[in-house]
């Protein structure tokens, strides 16, 4: 009995050998760990661009929105419509494979965090724009009456009741969009992904892969439990 | 009498096809208090609104305090800090304390420096008998003190008229008697008030004059024992029977 478990066990062990040979190889993860950290850093930076850029530029949509321009907003609406609905990779490909025709070229760097900036914007936009319109119009009205001027209004008692409300969803739309910073991979870029992935290929071995997942687990899992924070500590309004 | 504080004249307003305001004259002297009653849908809040431009009037000319408010070279938010407004929902900023709701026109508008616009803020909130409450956040409040807040951020600014637009009414009963208390202190420290509002006792011993609006036009003026004790419109006898009844 005894011995024909130990005989089944024998090639299963094996088995949990060459996996852990494959995914957790130590001498592999010694050799490409400098690059994924490289990576690390790079998607770090990469990540903070694209969270300054795309809420500032989705703020400043929502702002000059709210000013009731008709032609203006038909203009906003089109472009943040347009971004929400291309998919990020096909934003970073046209800006990366496409501005080159029309004479300008991008790094794929550059490409990604102006793609993924434009997509954060348009959907920030939407958000900021839900949080002013949300705000009640006695609120305007109340502020107006003392003799505060329109951007006044805006600046001290709409934009801070409305930015309140757009926390919880404007983190979880922020998340989504800086993880798609491992799409510049596809352009080259050596962010963790592309540096997994070419540790992968010059090693014929797939733990490079592995320490990337690890890499990303490590940016942005704090990311997600801050985000999970933020929608309990702001979910009692409303 | 001097120079009336509010000389409105002639005043229409138009929402679309909706003729809301056929033509109101409404004149307000100094330290007088005015009181507006009529059936939903007469038209007293948009005429309210119209004496300090919240809604733009199609036609007529209002004059507050010497300023021509629809000429177009009048700076509208100088205009504004000397008119008050208190609003049925009260209106306050939700994320801000008492105190933060009555200073934040004192120092976006007239530019004081925080201390000096604390100071004036909480000797508003004391007027209004909140001293202690300036820490608090309106949510912490009941109705009547966040109107009473309300009342306070509006004559912090000093005015020279306050309007009303229904104080009470979205009160609880027990609630509504402080807030008449104060504006019958306001009342008597020499405020000019416009008020709309259906509180009958109120009207009955504050109130220098009360104006009965139906379909956009002033049906009806006079004292208040006039009004209330020998109305010579059909209109206003069937409106003042309707609310002495509730
Ligand atoms: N912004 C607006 N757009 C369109 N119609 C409006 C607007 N504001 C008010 N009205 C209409 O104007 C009319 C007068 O409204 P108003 O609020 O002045 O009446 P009111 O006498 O204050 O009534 P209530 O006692 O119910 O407060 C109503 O028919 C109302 O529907
Ligand atoms: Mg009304």
């Amino acid at each position: 009995m005894r011995e024909a478990r130990s005989a089944r066990e024998g090639p299963a062990v094996t088995a949990w050998e060459r996996f852990a040979d494959s995914f957790f190889n130590a001498r592999v993860a010694a050799e490409y760990l400098p690059k994924i950290v490289d990576g690390f850093w790079l998607t770090v930076t990469l990540a903070l661009g694209i969270v300054a850029t795309g809420l500032a530029a989705g703020l400043a949509l929502a702002l000059v929105r709210s000013l009731g321009l008709r032609p203006l907003n038909w203009l906003i609406v089109f472009v943040v419509d347009l971004f929400r609905a291309l998919p990020p990779l096909v934003v970073i490909a046209l800006l990366f494979f496409g501005l080159p025709a029309a004479g300008m070229q991008l790094s794929g760097f550059a490409s990604t965090w102006l793609a993924l900036s434009l997509v954060l914007m348009a959907f920030a936009e939407e958000i900021f724009w839900a949080g002013i319109t949300s705000v009640p119009k006695g609120q305007w009205e109340a502020a107006r009456s003392t003799g505060l001027t329109f951007l006044q209004t805006l600046r001290f008692v709409v934009l801070p009741q409305a930015v309140r409300l757009t926390i919880p969803p404007l983190t979880n739309r922020t998340i989504a969009i800086t993880k798609g910073t491992a799409l510049a991979s596809v352009v080259a870029v050596q962010e963790i992904l592309g540096a997994a992935h070419a540790g992968v290929s010059f090693s014929f071995n797939p733990t490079p892969l592995t320490l990337g997942a690890l890499a990303y687990l490590v940016l942005f899992l704090p990311v997600v439990v801050f985000g999970r924070w933020v929608e309990t500590r702001f979910a009692w309004r409303r | 009498m001097t120079r009336p504080i509010i000389e409105a004249r002639g005043v229409h307003k138009h929402f679309g096809a909706l003729h809301v305001l056929k033509g109101v004259d409404l004149v307000v002297a100094e330290r007088e208090l005015v009181f507006v009653i009529g059936p939903s849908g007469s038209g007293k809040s948009t005429l309210l609104r119209c004496l300090n431009r919240l809604e733009e009037p199609s036609a007529g000319s209002i004059v507050v305090d010497g300023i021509d408010l629809l000429d177009r070279r009048t700076d509208i938010n100088a205009a504004r800090r000397r008119i008050g407004m208190v609003f049925q929902g009260f209106n306050l900023y939700p994320h801000m304390t008492a105190l933060g709701n009555v200073t934040l026109a004192l120092r976006k508008v007239l530019g004081l420096p925080r201390a000096e616009a604390e100071a004036r803020g909480r000797a508003a909130l004391e007027r209004v008998h909140l001293a202690d409450r300036a820490d608090h956040y309106p949510g912490q409040l009941s109705g009547g003190q966040q109107q009473r807040v309300a009342i306070a951020r509006a004559i912090a600014l000093e005015p020279r008229v306050m309007l009303f637009d229904e104080p009470t009414s979205a009160l609880d009963p027990e609630l509504v008697g402080g807030v008449l208390a104060v504006m019958r202190e306001l009342r008597e420290d020499g405020m000019t008030m416009v008020v709309v509002s259906h509180e009958m006792g109120f009207a009955r011993a504050a109130a220098d004059r009360v104006l009965f609006m139906a379909d956009g036009m002033v049906v009806e003026e006079g004292t208040p024992g006039e009004i209330f004790g020998a109305p010579r419109h059909e209109r206003t006898r069937t409106f003042i029977s309707q609310i002495e009844r509730t």
